[in-house]
C-alpha cells in the first residue's frame, strides 16, 4: 500500500477523471439540507406533541373524567358527556362499518369473478378519498334532514362508519390476500361450500389482520370532527340516546378551542391529550401485536 | 351486503346533487364572491379562491421538505435510524386534525401574527410583484396561517408515498450513474429522481386532495371573516370546506342551504377527480415500470 | 503462480493507459492487483488475489458460481463497497493510482474505470444520445454542442451501435432491444475515456446473435482499451480473451485465484488439476 499524501495520490489520476471541488461542495450542501428537512419534519412532531402534552396535563383530573361541563364561564367541570359520546359513536359505528367491509373485503378477494368486484372497490377507494365534510352533507341530507329529522347520535355514527367501510375494507382485503390459496383449495377439495371455507377457514386465519383493521378504523373515526358538527351536533350533558344528538370528544375539543374562556381552553387541550394517549396506545398495541405475529 | 358499497358509493353523488339543484344561480355562482343570507344573494367564487390558495401555500411549503426528507431517508441517512425516523414522520399522520386546529390556533397563529408575518412583510413583501403577497396588517388567523397548517398535515403523506416512490427505483439504475463515476447526490438526481417522478408527482396530487377536504384545522386559523379577493395571503378567507362547517348549522333559508350544499357538490367532484388522478399516478409508479417509454 | 505476458506494441491510441513497463522488456500492465481480499459483513468472499492485467487486451475471469469473480471485478473499480456492509482491503494499482489508498477517492476511480453490467441498464428517462452524453457531462468535461454531437457519434461507433441507432438519437434510451441496450451502455461507458474497461458478464442476458456481435466488439476494443470480462460461459473465455484467470471458492467458502495465464495455455495445458477439472467439464 503505498504511503502518500492526499495530492500525490490525486494527482496521479489523469485530470479529465478527477472529481471537482465544485461537486464535492454541492453534495455536502446539499445533504446537509436533506438533513434539515428532515430534522424539521421530526422536530415538526416533537414540538406539537410536546405542547398537547404540557398544555394538557393541567386539565387531567378526576373531575374531568366524571363531571359534566358547568354552565358557560364558570370554572371546573368535565368533559364526561363528550367521552361516552364517543365511546357509543364509536361502537355504533364499529357495528355497522365492520361487518359491511369485511364483507366487501371478502367480496373482492373471495369472488374475483362477476362484474361487482371492482366497481366495489373502486367505489370504496372513492369513499375514503372524500373529504370528512362532504360525507357530513350527505348523512346529514339523508337521515338529519330526511329519515330522522333532527340531530341525532344515529346519524353521526352512519357517518363515521361511512368513514370507515372504505379503511376496513382497504386493509382486510390485503389480510385476506395473505391467507395460502393452498388453504382454499384444501377445503374446498374436501367438498366444503363457499361461504363456508370462508367463515370456516380464511377468517379465523386472517382473524389478527382483520381485528387490526378494524381497531385501526375505529381509532380514526374516533379523532373524526366534521361529520360530528353536522350530523351528531354535541351534547353537554350524558345521553345514549341514539335519536338524540350526542357529544364527542372532538366536537367538544372544537367548541372549547374557540372559545374565549380560558378554562375551557385548557379542557381542550386536556381532551386532545386524551385523545391523542387513546390513538397512540391504540397504534403501540398494534405494532406489538403484528410484531408478534411474525415471530 | 356487497353491492350496498357501490349503492351508497353513487347514493352519495345522486343525494348530494338534487339538493343544490333547487338554488341554480348557475355559472355566475362561481364568480361572484357576494354572499348575502339576508337577500338570498350567493356566489363562492372567494370560496374557491381561498381553497387554492391555502392548497397551493401547503404544497409550496411542504413538498420540498417532504421530498428532501425522504430523499435523505432512501439514501443518505444511516441505515439503522432509517427505519424508525421514516416511523416518526408517519406518526404525524395519526394525529386527528382537531388537535392540529388546536394547536394551530394556540399556538402557531400567535406566532404567524407576532414573528412570520411581519418578518416576511419586511423582508419579501418589499420586493416588487410578490410583495403584494405580504401586504397589509397581519392578523394571524388568514389564508397564509390555513395554507401552512395545511402543509403541516400533508407532510407525512408526500414523504410516505415519495419513500415507496423512490424505493421502488430499481437499484440498477442508481448502480449505473455510480458506475459512471457520480457522487451519491449526482446519482440521485440524474437518475433516481428522474426515474420515481411520476409517483412523486402523484404523491403531490395525492397531498392536494387532503389539504382540499380538510376542514376543522383550516377552519380554526383560516378566519372564517372575509369574502374579498385580494392578492394578499395576510387577509381571513374560507375554504370550501370551512364555509360548509362554519356555515351549514346557521342556515335558516332553504336557498341558504342549498347554497351552501352545492359548495359540498364541488368539492364533492373535485375530491373524485384529483383523488383518481393521483392513485392511477402512484399505482403506475409502484408497478413495474414500463419499459420503452418515450423521452 | 502468475505469469505475465509479452504483449505487442501498444497501438497509438489516444487512451493510452498509464503503463508500469520497463522499457526494454515490453511488459505492459494496466492493472496490478496484489494480495487483494473481500468481505461481504462477515461473509470473506475473496483472499488473496494476486495477478497483473495486462494493458490493451483482453482478460477473462472464469469459474463457477459463487467463486467471487463478480466480486473481484467490482473490487477494481470500489463498486463492491457501494453494497452496505461491504468492504476490501488490499492493493489494486490502475497506472500509478493506488486506488485503495485511504487518501484514493472512490468516485474518481469509478470515473477511471468503465463498467458494464450483466443486464443492461440504460437510463430510460434519457435519450440515447444523452445516455452517451451522461459520463461526460457528469465530469464537468466543457464541450461545445458540435464537441458533444462528436463524441456521441464516436463511441456509439466504437460500440458498433452507430447504424442502428442514429435517426433514433432522441428515443428513449430504453427503446431499443437487449443487445442494443447493451451496446449503449458499452458506448456510455467508452464516452468517459476510461483506462480500464470491467464487463459482468455482460452477454449472460442475451441471446445468442447479440452475444456473438459484442463478443466482436469485444476484440476490435482491446486494441484501445484494457478489458476485463467476467464470464461464466468458457467457450465466450476462450474466444474473447488473450489471459484468463481461473477462480474457485475453497471449502471455506472463500473465493481464490487458482490459476491466471494466457487463454491458450489455460485452456490447453493448465498447471493446476483444479483448473483441468473446470475445464473438462467435471464440475461448475
Amino acid at each position: 500500500m503505498t504511503v502518500g499524501s492526499r495530492t500525490l495520490v490525486l494527482a496521479t489520476i489523469p485530470e479529465r477523471h478527477r472529481v471537482t471541488s465544485r461537486r464535492r461542495v454541492v453534495e455536502r450542501l446539499i445533504v446537509s439540507l436533506l438533513a434539515l428537512a428532515t430534522l424539521a419534519s421530526v422536530a415538526l412532531l416533537l414540538i406539537i406533541l410536546g405542547y398537547v402534552v404540557a398544555q394538557g396535563l393541567p386539565a387531567i383530573n378526576v373531575d374531568f373524567f366524571t363531571q359534566r361541563p358547568r354552565p358557560v364561564g364558570e370554572v371546573g367541570g368535565g368533559v364526561q358527556p363528550a367521552l361516552v359520546g364517543t365511546l357509543v359513536l364509536a361502537a355504533v359505528s364499529g357495528v355497522i362499518a365492520i361487518p359491511v367491509g369485511i364483507a366487501a373485503a371478502i367480496f373482492v378477494v373471495e369472488y374475483r369473478t362477476g362484474r361487482f368486484a371492482t366497481p366495489v372497490r373502486f367505489a370504496a377507494e372513492l369513499i375514503a378519498g372524500l373529504p370528512s365534510i362532504v360525507i357530513g352533507v350527505f348523512v346529514w341530507a339523508f337521515l338529519v334532514r330526511g329519515l330522522i329529522g333532527h340531530f341525532a347520535a344515529l346519524a353521526g355514527a352512519v357517518s363515521l362508519a361511512v368513514i370507515m367501510v372504505p379503511i376496513v375494507a382497504r386493509t382486510v382485503e390485503e389480510v385476506l390476500r395473505l391467507v395460502p390459496n393452498s388453504l382454499r383449495e384444501a377445503a374446498l377439495a374436501l367438498g366444503a361450500p363457499r361461504w363456508k371455507v370462508i367463515m370456516r377457514v380464511v377468517l379465523p386465519t386472517a382473524r389478527a389482520g382483520v381485528i387490526t383493521a378494524a381497531v385501526l378504523a375505529l381509532a380514526r373515526s374516533a379523532g373524526e370532527t366534521a361529520p360530528l358538527l353536522l350530523t351528531a351536533l354535541g351534547n353537554d350533558f350524558f345521553s345514549t340516546d341514539l335519536l338524540r344528538p350526542i357529544g364527542a370528544l372532538p366536537l367538544q375539543i372544537y367548541r372549547y378551542a374557540v372559545s374565549p374562556y380560558d378554562d375551557w381552553h385548557t379542557k381542550a387541550w386536556g381532551a386532545s391529550l386524551v385523545l391523542v394517549l387513546v390513538i397512540g396506545a391504540i397504534g403501540l398495541l398494534l405494532r406489538v401485536v403484528a410484531r408478534q405475529r411474525v415471530n | 351486503m356487497l353491492v350496498p358499497l357501490t349503492l351508497a358509493a353513487i347514493a352519495l353523488l345522486i343525494v348530494i346533487d338534487s339538493w343544490p339543484s333547487l338554488s341554480r344561480f348557475g355559472l355566475s355562482y362561481f364568480t361572484t364572491s357576494v354572499w348575502d343570507p339576508v337577500h338570498l344573494v350567493f356566489g363562492a367564487a372567494a370560496y374557491v379562491y381561498g381553497t387554492i390558495v391555502t392548497t397551493l401555500v401547503a404544497v409550496v411549503l411542504a413538498t420540498p421538505v417532504a421530498l428532501g426528507a425522504s430523499i435523505f431517508l432512501t439514501e443518505f441517512a444511516p441505515r439503522r435510524i432509517r427505519g424508525p425516523v421514516a416511523y416518526l414522520i408517519e406518526i404525524l399522520a395519526y394525529i386527528p386534525s382537531i388537535v392540529y386546529g388546536l394547536w394551530a390556533i394556540f399556538v402557531m397563529v400567535p406566532v404567524m401574527r407576532d414573528r412570520v408575518e411581519p418578518a416576511l412583510q419586511g423582508s419579501l413583501g418589499k420586493v416588487p410583484v410578490i410583495g403584494q403577497l405580504f401586504s397589509g396588517t397581519p392578523v394571524g388567523l388568514d389564508l397564509l396561517s390555513g395554507g401552512v397548517v395545511l402543509a403541516i398535515m400533508i407532510l407525512p403523506i408526500l414523504t410516505a408515498v415519495s419513500r415507496e416512490v423512490l424505493l421502488a427505483v430499481p437499484p440498477t439504475q442508481r448502480e449505473a450513474m455510480i458506475g459512471l463515476g457520480a457522487t451519491r447526490w449526482e446519482a440521485v438526481s440524474l437518475a433516481v429522481l428522474p426515474y420515481a417522478r411520476p409517483g412523486i408527482i402523484g404523491g403531490i396530487v395525492l397531498g392536494v386532495a387532503r389539504a382540499f377536504g380538510e376542514t376543522m384545522a383550516v377552519t380554526m386559523v383560516v378566519g372564517n371573516s372575509s369574502r374579498d379577493i385580494s392578492g394578499s395571503l395576510f387577509v381571513p378567507g374560507y375554504t370550501m370546506a370551512s364555509a360548509i362547517a362554519n356555515q351549514f348549522v346557521e342556515a335558516d333559508s332553504e336557498l341558504y342551504f342549498s347554497a351552501i350544499v352545492e359548495v359540498a357538490l364541488l368539492l364533492l367532484l373535485v375530491a373524485i377527480v384529483v383523488n383518481t388522478i393521483a392513485r392511477y399516478l402512484i399505482r403506475r409508479s409502484i408497478a413495474d415500470r414500463p419499459q420503452g417509454a418515450v423521452v | 503462480m502468475t505469469t505475465t505476458v509479452e504483449r505487442k506494441n501498444v497501438e497509438g491510441a489516444s487512451t493510452a493507459p498509464e503503463s508500469l513497463t520497463v522499457v526494454s522488456n515490453k511488459k505492459v500492465t494496466a492493472v496490478r492487483v496484489e494480495h487483494l481480499d473481500a468481505w461481504y459483513g462477515q461473509h470473506h468472499a475473496i483472499s488473496g488475489i494476486t495477478f497483473d492485467i495486462p494493458a490493451s487486451a483482453v482478460t477473462a475471469v472464469i469459474g463457477p458460481s459463487g467463486c467471487g469473480k463478480s466480486t473481484l471485478v467490482r473490487c477494481l473499480n470500489r463498486m463492491h463497497e457501494v453494497t452496505p456492509g461491504a468492504y476490501a482491503r488490499g492493493g489494486v494499482f490502475i497506472g500509478d493510482t493506488d486506488v485503495y489508498s485511504p487518501y484514493a477517492d472512490p468516485v474518481a476511480v469509478r470515473s477511471m474505470v468503465g463498467m458494464v453490467f450483466q443486464k443492461a441498464n440504460p437510463f430510460p428517462m434519457m435519450s440515447v444520445y444523452d445516455n452517451v452524453a451522461a459520463g461526460p457531462r457528469l465530469r464537468g468535461w466543457k464541450l461545445s454542442r458540435r464537441q458533444t454531437d462528436e463524441l456521441v457519434e464516436r463511441n456509439l461507433r466504437r460500440a458498433a451501435l452507430w447504424d442502428e441507432v442514429k435517426d433514433k438519437l432522441h428515443r428513449s434510451g430504453a427503446a431499443l432491444s437487449g443487445g442494443q441496450q447493451q451496446r449503449l451502455c458499452i458506448a456510455r461507458a467508452l464516452a468517459t475515456d476510461p483506462s480500464v474497461l470491467l464487463m459482468d458478464e455482460p452477454c449472460s442476458a442475451l441471446d445468442p446473435i447479440a452475444t456473438y456481435r459484442i463478443e466482436e466488439l469485444i476484440d476490435e476494443l482491446a486494441r484501445g482499451v484494457t478489458i476485463v470480462v467476467v464470464t461464466h460461459n468458457m467457450q465466450q473465455a476462450s474466444r474473447v480473451s488473450e489471459h484468463t484467470a481461473f477462480m474457485l471458492a475453497g471449502d471455506d467458502g472463500v473465493g481464490r485465484l487458482v490459476e491466471f495465464g494466457r487463454t491458450e495455455d489455460l485452456f490447453t495445458a493448465p498447471k493446476d488439476d483444479r483448473t483441468e477439472a473446470y475445464i473438462t467439464g467435471r464440475f461448475g
